[in-house]
């Protein structure tokens, strides 16, 4: 994965094939429960076994890495947070991060994001305010404090203190430019010539921006190019960024794709109920992630 | 308590906090929050309410990072935070405590600074939560001299009483305790201590008003986001049946 590639787009013919191009190891950027998780995708990952991920929250995470966490699949997470949302704490993730059993770096929101614009834009880091005093400074060496450069100029002489005391130094803080080896996510709909619609899910383009490799299922595909309608342009991946794409319908399943299918809800409180155990984390794997054919809503 | 449910009570205190503020942003699992937002929108108050989390018409069009942005910029106004502890100085933690490993810090660390006004709301008032020192600060209640910082702190609220932050002595008072809990409760309950005025007045009741809205538009809007949380306070609202 050294040079970016420009290539044509690839399409692939599922979501096992999708898994497959991901080696262990790989350290993966993923969307939370709410922003298109690419869940058949994830499945097949747990199905052929993936060993040492490194799961990147952008920026947080939930049953995407919970699944992946209880199924031995991951060595790190990376992440401002873990949790199913309503549904409670993410079982899986909580055990094995109490037992020690996958590292765990934890970030705050605005550094994941400001990370990868860094990334997108292909400069070293990103300036951000607030974050000083929190201990997650002090365990994360990647981040550094600098003074504020441009302290004396324009917009940035925003306190009075700077006016009373000339020594103010003004410390501010950068997210070092990150960019993960693979964006996995979900997409409403793929075009032949390999742009995916992302809508008003954003965040999943600058992770595809600042990712070495993008992969993407998606529900139906569309004739033609996205990109020469007006009205679907500005919610458009660019098939520049799109490394592979496979089709899996209701591949978001059990969470939701907006105006295709809601959240299932009462799946997910029979996720985060089962999965309290390892016990029955592992009937829960057996009924709805390792037998291929039912990997999708029975709805 | 009176003929009113919990949740209901805490949703009118937070909507007296949210006062004469613009713009609130409401983040995740904060189902209370969203309903004192969505009873002063029923008041007829002109107030623009970030759902981060509202499944149908977020309001947001850059991804998650547009929150941060605008909160960058100083325009959010007010916004929540909980904590699986909180300290006397306003500290929060959302990562560990004894031994425990909650979900994680979010955007807290960023979110308490740059927000004009923070209310703190956590339901359990017990001293495993209210701790005199917290394990780890996601996101500190104040910072010294020379470090940027537009906004902290409003005030506490628990399922018990109300402290208001006192910003220059770094410490809170206690403000009010909801009916149904009396002063020594709530010290009994609180780890840090807390500034107290000679006589505390208990909480304003919900108004026979602010029910019949909360039961009414509010239940029905809440529900739509917040499933779980509209059967549990309302019993409406079973979208996922249907799916």
């Amino acid at each position: 994965m050294d040079a970016l590639p420009a290539n044509a787009t690839r399409f692939l013919a599922d979501a096992e094939a999708l898994a497959a191009q991901i080696p262990d190891g790989a350290q993966i950027a993923m969307p939370p429960d709410y922003s298109l998780p690419a869940m058949a995708v994830v499945r097949a990952l747990v199905r052929r076994r993936a060993q040492g991920l490194r799961l990147f929250g952008v920026p947080v995470l939930g049953l995407c890495a919970d699944l992946l966490i209880g199924a031995g699949c991951v060595a790190e997470v990376e992440t401002s947070a873990v949790s199913l949302g309503e549904a409670g704490l993410a079982p899986r993730f909580t055990e094995a991060a109490e037992k020690g059993e996958i590292g765990v770096r934890d970030a705050t929101c605005p550094m994941v994001h400001s990370g990868l614009q860094a990334a997108e834009k292909g400069v070293p880091f990103m300036p951000l305010r607030g974050v000083l005093g929190s201990d997650l400074v002090a365990q994360r060496p990647d981040w550094k404090v600098i003074d504020n450069p441009m302290r004396n100029q324009g917009q940035s002489r925003i306190s009075k203190k700077s006016d009373s005391d000339p020594d103010f130094e003004d410390p501010i803080i950068l997210a070092p430019a990150i960019s993960p080896d693979v964006a996995l996510f979900h997409a409403r709909w793929a075009d032949r010539a390999g742009n995916v619609w992302l809508g008003r899910r954003r965040e999943l383009a600058t992770i595809a921006h600042a990712a070495k490799a993008c992969y993407v299922s998606y529900e139906h595909l569309r004739e033609g190019d996205m990109l020469e309608d007006e009205l679907l342009a500005p919610g458009v991946l660019g098939s520049v960024y799109v490394s592979a794409l496979a089709p899996a319908p209701r591949g978001a399943w059990p969470l939701g794709v907006a105006d295709e299918y809601p959240i299932d809800d009462a799946h997910l409180m029979t996720y985060a109920k089962a999965a309290k155990t390892r016990e029955g984390f592992r009937r829960y794997l057996e009924q709805w992630v390792l037998t291929p054919e039912k990997n999708f809503s029975p709805a | 308590m009176g003929p009113y449910a919990r949740e209901e009570l805490l949703a009118c205190v937070i909507a007296r906090l949210i006062g004469d503020a613009a713009h609130v942003a409401v983040g995740a699992a904060s189902p209370i929050p969203a309903t004192a937002c969505a009873l002063l929108a029923a008041r007829g108050k002109e107030l623009r309410v970030s759902l981060l989390h509202k499944r149908k018409g977020n309001p947001f069009s850059e991804g998650s990072r547009e929150l941060f942005d605008l909160a960058g910029q100083g325009r959010i106004d007010v916004f929540f935070l909980g904590g699986a502890q909180i300290d006397g100085e306003a500290n929060v933690n959302l990562v560990r405590a004894e031994g425990r490993r909650f979900p994680g810090s979010f955007g807290s660390a960023f979110m308490y600074f740059t927000a004009r006004r923070t209310i703190l709301f956590r339901e359990e008032h017990s001293r495993r939560v209210l701790v005199p020192k917290v394990e780890f600060v996601s996101a500190p209640g104040s910072s010294p001299p020379g470090v940027w910082r537009r906004g902290g702190p409003q005030a506490l609220l628990t399922g018990k009483a109300l402290f208001a932050w006192q910003a220059e002595r770094r410490r809170f008072r206690l403000d009010s305790v909801h009916p149904g809990s009396s002063l020594e409760e709530v010290r009994e309950c609180t780890g840090f201590d807390f500034d107290c005025g000679p006589a505390v007045p208990a909480t304003a009741e919900p108004s026979p008003a602010d029910l019949a809205l909360l039961r009414g538009p509010v239940a029905r809007e809440i529900a739509a986001n917040y499933p779980a949380f509209g059967r549990k306070v309302w019993e409406v609202g079973a979208s996922h049946s249907k799916s």
